[in-house]
């Protein structure tokens, strides 16, 4: 099952700055189901590497302590028209997802 | 049985079977692998910052800005951006208060020093904004104040 990705960059005074959205419950763990009373198992995205033209800038670990849905963003350096961007990550249960997109 | 697993392998990655297939996605370099231990609860904050960055003792810096809010109205979701003029290697969001504090850290190999994410707060807590910078840790601090958690529930 594919989870939507989607991959933005803006500029923010001149400088470049990349969003990603994944689509992901981020279950804790420590949640229960309101109805059945048992816990839901932990269910949350755990590295997503950047990659600016292929090279790798940057690396985000996290735990079930950041929000459903994720939205996370870095910030490029020298980024140029054209230049590509790209993301990949993964979760706890093995899934994996990514996008790409270029700098506009 | 193998061609079921196969089966049910491929229909998984379909997406990213098409985008392999097309050209479009390198295969993904593990760095480094993900720290467990840092990211579990009842560590403590500076316990979770050297399983993560290999040190714990930040001092106070005017060079990192944090920009959250001062009340989030809704713990599960309290967006928090830290910038900081300092060349960073590594950014940690640390909400003091919470089950397991370290919220996320991103290692920066050639990226500019800005981390946003939003993150679940239980309580009313501080959030230390963590910046590794020349093999040391600085970090800001601000009170986020929560209405009603968003830990569990």
């Amino acid at each position: 099952m594919a989870r939507l990705t989607k991959m933005k960059i803006k500029q923010v005074g001149g400088k470049h700055q990349v969003l990603v959205l994944v689509n992901h419950p981020m279950e804790t763990g420590r949640r229960k189901d309101s109805k059945t009373g048992e816990l839901i198992p932990a269910h949350f995205i755990k590295t997503m590497t950047f990659q600016h033209n292929g090279k790798p800038v940057a690396e985000a670990n996290m735990g079930a302590g950041v929000s459903k849905n994720p939205l996370i963003g870095i910030e490029l350096m020298s980024a140029k028209s054209g230049d590509k961007v790209s993301v990949a990550w993964t979760d706890n249960k093995g899934e994996s997802g990514s996008a790409d997109t270029a700098v506009k | 049985m193998q061609r079921r697993t196969f089966l049910k392998g491929s229909l998984a990655s379909g997406a990213l079977a098409v985008a392999a297939g097309a050209g479009l996605l390198k295969p993904t370099k593990v760095l480094a692998a993900w720290p467990e231990a840092a990211f579990e609860t009842k560590i403590t904050p500076e316990d979770a910052l050297k399983t993560a960055l290999g040190m714990s003792d930040a001092a106070d810096s005017g060079d990192i800005k944090i920009k959250a809010p001062l009340q989030a109205e809704n713990g599960a979701v309290v967006p928090i951006k830290v910038e900081t003029s300092l060349p960073a290697e590594a950014i940690a969001i640390v909400a003091v208060a919470n089950p397991a504090p370290l919220a996320t850290f991103v290692n920066l190999t050639g990226a500019g020093g800005f981390y946003s994410a939003r993150i679940k707060m239980q309580q009313t807590s501080n959030v230390h904004a963590v910046v590794k910078s020349g093999g040391k840790l600085m970090k800001a601090t601000q009170q986020i104040k929560v209405t009603v958690g968003g830990c569990g529930g």
